[in-house]
């Protein structure tokens, strides 16, 4: 029996640890460091209907334990990712989750229709949360009933699981979990960015040309995990819990707070060998804790 | 091949008003081998700063498995570096990207090289590659004032070498257009680092010669995951945009939009 195994809507995970969506891109860069198959899944860059630019330069600045960025979807829509992204990640012995971006609904189904349709696609994550998009992304994430109707329109023509990926710039993260779960929504990736600004001190002009950028990395852990602990209380759906991970207690907070698996974002930026990393540390984490499989120890926080 | 790896400090050294080098040593340098090419570093083993520190290397020496950097501390990511002692371990990461390439151009044949401030270093290690193959290097360095001026001396021993300085404390004064619009332009290929108006001027001024030109992009992964060092392109290529880290950060003039 492996004992990292993870089940999940659409999902036979090896390990519990999979590369978050914007910090992998399509997987090339790091599949020149170590072998892909490795991994637990991959959370793909966000696809949009058409190609993306992004935004303009500086994309991002870096905070206290924590970096902004505004990158603002860049990739090379669905078209060349369902014709060179997928077919090459087909190489490579690990379910893809296929983060799908928007401006609008009727471009969020057009893309979740054919990319839940590549054969490695294994799941979808909504990207209902995107913090650097004038249109479309959070504006979809924040309102509970158009959260809710969004999915239930990609539930329709998905062939695959569809998560949801939750923004925590909102002031009631619950409700906006329990209007996507009844919208049918399988289960719940979360949490995007948090909005911020960073100054230079010296001008007081914005150091993002965006002004705004999503804030990531190990200053926002404690505010994931609290947004993942009331989530996992209020929906049934399984969550997969990301927010400044970058050690094997993070992992373990993260499941014991009710993530079912973990994904890894900016920490691949700062070592880009993390995920296997934090695979090979979690068996001994288990056994110091006196745990037999992750599965066990996920929700512990909620039975003490 | 990338890696990822602590390597030791052999020394640092202050060479200039807020200017260091730093020696280190360890097994990376055996895939260092374009000039060119950078180290992404973590100054600290905690959170604060978070992000690496993309660094050029200013020489290389297979022989001994060590490599210099020269860098400014002004931030502090970088003075965090610059107090780095002998023996200190270093987590770096490379060498990455694309350096400069020394095929387009012949022994016997001239090469220009110009650099800006903390773009001089990389041009180091390439001006002795060319000196190697029997090119013949005319430096044009540019720097603000006497007080950073660094690695004259050094130059000077590969080849011509003209120090401009802004305020003309040291050498001429004024920029390095100043100075190249003195100079023959017998040169088969030029190659610069240094801020981006210097390499958009030196576009301008040789619109008929081969050039290749190193730029600078605030970075993230420094491996081309995180697409926050993109540029635009001109008609010139193909691509739709290039990201320094991983597609530069040496590109032939004309390919990124200046």
């Amino acid at each position: 029996m492996n004992r990292l195994a993870v089940v999940l809507p659409g999902l036979s995970l090896k390990n519990p640890i999979m590369p978050a969506s914007g910090c992998f891109g399509f997987g090339k860069e790091y599949a020149k460091l170590y072998d892909l198959s490795k991994l637990g899944a991959i959370m793909i860059k966000a696809t949009t209907l058409e190609t993306r630019l992004g935004n303009p330069t500086p994309r991002v600045a870096e905070t206290p334990a924590g970096m902004l960025n505004a990158i603002g979807l860049q990739n090379p829509g669905l078209t060349k990712v369902m014709e060179n992204e997928l077919p090459w990640l087909a190489q490579y012995d690990v379910p893809i989750i296929a983060n799908v971006a928007g401006t609008l609904t009727e471009d969020y189904v057009a893309v979740a229709e054919a990319i839940s349709k590549a054969s490695n696609v294994h799941a979808l994550e909504l990207n209902i949360s995107c913090p650097n998009v004038k249109q479309g992304g959070i504006t979809f994430g924040t309102d509970p009933r158009v959260a809710e109707e969004l999915t239930r329109a990609v539930k329709e023509v998905s062939s695959v699981p569809v998560y949801v990926k939750l923004s925590p710039n909102v002031t009631n993260v619950g409700e906006i979990a329990k209007a996507v779960e009844a919208g049918g929504a399988d289960g719940i990736t979360m949490i995007n960015t948090l909005l911020g600004i960073r100054l230079d001190t010296k001008t007081g002009k914005p150091v993002i040309a965006n002004v705004t950028g999503g804030l990531s990395g190990p200053a926002i852990k404690p505010v994931a995990l609290r947004m993942v602990y009331e989530v996992a209380k209020q929906v049934s759906i399984p969550i997969i819990g990301m927010g400044g991970i970058s050690t094997i207690d993070d992992v373990i907070d993260f499941l014991s707070a009710g993530a079912s698996a973990v994904a890894v974002g900016t920490a691949n930026f700062v070592d880009p060998f993390v995920c296997p990393n934090l695979i090979e540390q979690l068996p001994e984490k288990l056994d110091e804790l006196g745990f037999e499989t992750v599965s066990e120890l996920v929700g512990r926080s909620h039975r003490l | 091949m990338i890696r990822q790896g602590q390597m030791q400090v052999v020394k640092q050294k202050q060479i200039a008003t807020n200017i260091f080098e730093l020696t280190l040593i360890g097994q990376h340098v055996l895939d260092m081998n374009e000039p060119g090419q950078f180290v992404h570093l973590r100054v600290s083993d905690q959170f604060d700063p978070l992000l690496r520190r993309p660094i050029s290397i200013s020489s290389i020496d297979k022989d001994t498995l060590q490599f210099t950097m020269i860098y400014r501390a002004e931030g502090r990511g970088t003075t965090l570096l610059s107090e780095k002692k002998q023996g200190d371990q270093v987590d770096v990461l490379g060498p990455l990207g694309n350096g400069f390439p020394i095929d387009k151009v012949q022994a016997g044949q001239k090469a220009l090289l110009v650099g800006g401030g903390i773009g001089v270093p990389p041009l180091y290690e390439l001006s002795k590659r060319l000196v190697e193959k029997g090119v013949q290097p005319i430096h044009v360095l540019g720097f603000q004032s006497k007080d950073v001026v660094f690695y004259e001396k050094h130059f000077q021993e590969l080849g011509e070498t003209h120090i401009v300085t802004v305020d003309g404390s040291h050498g001429h004064k004024g920029f390095v257009t100043n100075v190249l619009e003195t100079l023959e332009e017998d040169f088969a290929v030029y190659y610069s680092c240094g801020p981006t108006p210097m390499l958009s001027a030196l576009e301008k001024m040789y619109p008929h010669k081969e050039g290749y030109l190193s730029f600078e992009q605030r970075m993230g992964c420094g491996i081309g995951a995180c697409f926050a060092c993109v540029c635009e392109t001109t008609e010139k290529t193909e691509a739709d945009y290039v990201k320094v880290c991983s597609d530069g950060p040496v590109f032939q003039s004309g390919v990124v939009r200046v």
